[in-house]
């Protein structure tokens, strides 16, 4: 056992920097700023699913009073990128441009328009006359690999910038493939092997804000793109390469932010703002309706799943073999790391010898994947979990058991971890923890897993318990970056300037936590500003489960820099030893004498304005060689209407080991959101498309999404561990638990009425289905 | 250009009076014309209750409504809920509670359970989960919203005692 460690704010769970302004309504986002003079832009965007342009005429818009500016493939710079907000060069392919001469799904950007109003602007995109040549679309990413498929990037000049497969002519966006040891082998030593098909669906973010930029000139004529994002400084590199200006001329500023699950990192509108600013020399702002929201950022990417696995009657496994067509949509940001994630985040959880993988992922022409929490984990766990469920009962264990047999362990590795990168090999990790048999009986007790599972319904109503256990990592290994600066002001209060992108996580809380424990303050002493790229420290940016972690430990770096300084100014001044002193709750103090001590504030004012004056300040970096997991069990328990097909979940309880959870209140906050969001997915969220590949639902109406009156008793158990590369001992949080209803509600299912649902989402009538399968094999 | 109408309304106790053209939201008049921008517009339609403000005491969807509805009528927008700017027993309890995570739903939020409290002081966690289920949050995942309002209708009663 770790030993017990004190700190005096880390652990606790003070109130978000940011929650006062939050609730009394003073917080400023994007849109709550105003600028004179601002111009409002909306989209003209594609009716057809896949279609070239032959002709374009902007001319009788722009005669309209009030327009200031149209931007079509003709007038902007033609520069193949991609709208991914990863490290640099991307693993996506540059298969993207501003505006183009094709369209590859319902929604695809054709023109932009800035006008004096947003109602000018709505009347010039009806003004704006296209000629579409119409082309065959594909939907289907089986199909889209055959060899009479439409081909989706016939643009001579779409290509990765990274050594990875990639072959747009046979609308292959990505493709990965690894084996350890002998697969073949190892099915032939299992007792039982299983084969089976698993898909999942379309899902959208839904983050309340919608994506939203405002782009400006400031007095010297640089562009300012104050955005709501997740990755302002991928943001800078990106716009300036698109529009074709230094980095130097651009500034990104993130105000807070609506929320963002992965959809906001993502470069979709701040290159067309930007461009917008430069062509009207104006300030212009660029919001998504909710509609846009649905249908033209990202999605979840949808994943076809094949797993093969091997397990002898002693619970060992013998073999895994995981392929996965992924469905990219119109576009490739994230097509390769996010099917690459579902193997890497994945297979390393069991010790199994034998392991292979391959993910493909197709173009279609339907919406784009993207991001979203849990990046390729969520649809991998899906048929992970539900196989060692069946492996489990195949064999006659309890679930428990078989994955306390299974699961890695603390000193140990996985050839996974080598095998599978992020666009190049993968990095050698040896856990330092993995609290996960806890997690296991810990969770098993709270939602009594052992009285409920000996439970079998016969009625109308039918109960039952399932459990999955999970990994994800924390950061990216050997690519992320993070830096954070602190500074001293007069008064012995402090700044911090973090890269890092609070979404609305609490990251700044966090941060703030890491850094007053060092300076020995409270939370209010630290005053936090994150992510602006002219004045904050670089940062990749909130993504990968990296923020608490990666900056986290920039942050501390930083914090115990400025507290050597204190010190040494503090000698100087008590006329001591920098060793003899200690910091204690705002001043410094002899370690024996303690009534020989100064305050911070006097140590501030000396060094500012007496002697051997200095500015009490430090920067720090951080990167890192290793993603440690952090792990889960979740247990639900479901209710399953055997006449209406209908499944409630009763009660969720999700066991984490985050290592230290530097504020519970947050990391719990993260559990019991993801797990909603994850539960809301697998029963009630689908994109409905017609036969023309265009949305049908995109509104809260149609695509509805968990309110307060849907949500179950969640219950959120942190299991401590003491992670020693982490601040305090911290790992990540933010998207493990994303990953666990899918497969904890179809082995709650099974249990309850003897169905596996291997198709996701888990509709009604998908269940009666099911269940009427069920019946007449039975009969058979 | 757009027909013009007087409105004379009371936002947040202060006496209102403005001419806007007769198309304009309460939304666009709240944000665009007042300056509170705290309510926040996340669908346009209705359906998530991020617009939510308090019409006489009721809870209305602002951008379901035309400013000009609004006339002769009092307005409470989350600006206007905590006096001096100290936050009230229910903005305190969303903050220690861990109900606000990114905050763009919070002021729908807290303005539907200030006059659910209004209407129930001492509202079961059925009736909370009922009086807010028109207010979509993303990331919380709601348990900690609905803590938060229990909460402050405890510490509510208290005060009144």
């Amino acid at each position: 056992m770790p030993q017990k460690r004190t700190f005096n704010i880390v652990g606790i769970s003070v109130p978000k920097v940011d929650g006062v302004s939050l609730a009394t309504g003073s917080a400023q986002f994007t849109d709550d700023f105003e600028l004179r003079s601002m111009l409002h832009a909306r989209m003209l965007r594609s009716p057809h699913a896949h279609a070239r342009i032959r002709k374009i005429d902007t001319s009788e818009a722009a005669r309209l009073p009030g327009v200031h500016g149209i931007l079509t493939y003709k007038n902007v710079p033609r520069v193949a990128h991609t709208t991914a907000g990863q490290g640099h060069p991307e693993p996506s392919p540059y298969d993207t441009f501003l505006f183009d001469r094709k369209v590859r799904y319902v929604g695809d950007a054709v023109a932009a328009v800035a006008a004096d109003t947003l109602q000018i602007a709505n009347q010039a995109l009806q003004l704006i006359q296209v000629d579409y040549e119409i082309l065959d679309p594909v939907f289907d990413p089986h199909q889209a690999l055959q060899k009479d498929a439409p081909i989706i990037h016939d643009e001579p000049d779409a290509y990765a910038p990274l050594p990875v497969i990639y072959e747009p002519q046979r609308n292959l966006a990505a493709h990965v493939d690894m084996e350890i040891g002998d697969v073949e082998a190892g099915f032939h030593q299992a007792d039982v092997l299983l084969d089976n098909q698993y898909s999942t669906h379309y899902g959208a973010h839904a983050a309340l804000e919608t994506h939203i930029v405002i782009t400006y000139l400031d007095e010297q004529n640089r562009l300012v793109i104050r955005t709501s994002t997740q990755v302002p400084f991928h943001v800078r590199r990106i716009v300036a390469r698109v529009l074709q200006q230094p980095v130097s001329r651009i500034r990104v500023v993130k105000p807070r932010i609506g929320g963002a699950f992965g959809g906001k990192q993502e470069i979709i509108l701040e290159a067309i703002s930007g461009a917008l600013t430069l062509l009207t020399r104006r300030p212009v702002k660029l919001q998504l309706t909710r509609e846009e929201e649905f249908m033209c950022t990202r999605t979840r990417h949808p994943q076809h799943i094949r797993l093969k696995s091997g397990v002898k009657k002693d619970g060992s496994l013998t073999a895994l073999d995981l392929s996965i067509l992924m469905n990219a949509g119109a576009y490739g940001p994230h097509a390769l790391t996010v099917v690459c994630n579902s193997g890497s985040k994945t297979l390393p959880l069991y010790r199994c010898p034998n392991v292979r993988f391959e993910g493909n992922t197709a173009y279609t022409n339907l919406p784009i994947g993207g991001a979203y929490r849990g990046y390729g984990a969520t649809q991998a766990f899906f048929a992970m979990g539900v196989q060692m469920d069946e492996m489990a009962h195949a064999i006659g264990m309890d679930p428990p058991t078989f994955h306390k047999r299974n699961h890695i362990r603390a000193g140990e590795g996985s050839p996974v971890f080598q095998a599978l990168g992020e666009g190049k090999k993968g990095v050698e990790m040896k856990l330092n923890t993995c609290g996960l048999d806890a997690c296991i009986d810990q969770g098993a007790r709270a939602i009594s897993w052992h009285t409920k599972r000996r439970r079998r319904d016969k009625g109308v109503r039918r109960r039952g318990v399932g459990m999955v256990c999970l990994m994800q990592g924390s950061a990216i290994p050997e690519i992320d970056m993070a830096a954070a600066t602190i500074t001293m002001n007069d008064d012995g209060s402090f700044i911090l300037l973090a890269g890092a992108t609070d979404l609305g996580t609490g990251s700044d809380t966090v941060l703030a936590q890491i850094a007053a424990e060092i300076l020995s303050v409270t939370t209010d002493q630290i005053v936090v500003h994150s992510s602006d790229t002219d004045f904050t420290p670089f940062d990749v940016g909130a993504y990968a489960s990296s923020t608490t972690y990666l900056s986290g430990n920039a942050v501390k770096h930083a914090a115990e820099q400025v507290r050597q300084q204190i010190l040494r100014v503090a000698s100087e001044m008590l006329n001591t030893e920098p060793s003899m002193l200690m910091l204690r709750k705002g001043t410094v103090m002899h370690q024996k004498t303690t009534t020989r001590r100064v305050s911070l504030a006097d140590v501030a004012h000396y060094s500012l304005y007496q002697k051997n004056q200095f500015h009490i300040s430090a920067t720090a970096s951080q990167h890192t060689h290793i993603s440690p997991p952090p792990f889960a069990a979740h247990f639900a328990e479901v209710e399953v209407d055997t006449e209406t097909g209908e499944i409630r979940v009763l009660e969720y309880v999700a066991a984490v080991d985050c290592g230290t959870a530097i504020n519970p209140a947050l990391a719990e906050g993260q559990t019991e959101g993801a797990i909603v969001n994850g539960i809301s997915f697998a029963l009630i969220e689908e994109f409905h498309f017609d036969a023309r590949g265009r949305m049908l639902n995109p509104n809260f109406n149609y695509y509805s999404i968990f309110s307060a009156r849907d949500v179950p008793p969640i219950k959120a158990i942190l299991v401590p561990t003491h992670e020693p590369t982490g601040p305090f001992g911290a790992k990540s949080i933010a998207e493990i638990s994303i990953n666990g209803p899918l497969p904890a509600i179809s082995n709650a299912v099974y249990h309850a009425v003897g169905i596996r649902l291997r198709h996701a989402p888990f509709t009604p009538q998908h269940v009666l289905d099911a269940l009427r399968n069920q019946g007449r094999q039975k009969k058979l | 250009m757009p027909d013009q109408v007087t409105i004379e309304c009371i936002v947040n106790g202060k006496q209102v009076r403005t001419s806007i053209p007769s198309g304009m939201l309460l939304t666009e008049l709240l944000r665009d014309v007042l300056g509170l921008t705290g309510t926040k517009v996340a669908c346009g339609k209705g359906e998530c209750g991020a617009c939510t403000v308090l019409l006489d005491d009721e809870p209305v969807n602002a951008c379901l409504m035309l400013a000009a509805q609004v006339n002769g009528h009092s307005i409470v927008t989350i600006e206007g809920l905590a006096s001096d700017n100290e936050a009230t027993a229910l903005q305190q309890a969303f903050v220690e509670e861990g109900a606000i995570q990114c905050g763009y739903c919070t002021p729908g939020m807290i303005l539907a359970a200030e006059a659910l409290l209004r209407r129930k002081p001492e509202p079961s966690e059925e009736e909370i989960r009922e009086g807010i289920s028109g207010n979509l949050c993303r990331c919380t995942g709601y348990t900690k919203i609905i803590q938060a309002v229990q909460k402050a209708g405890v510490l509510r009663m208290r005060q009144k005692a």
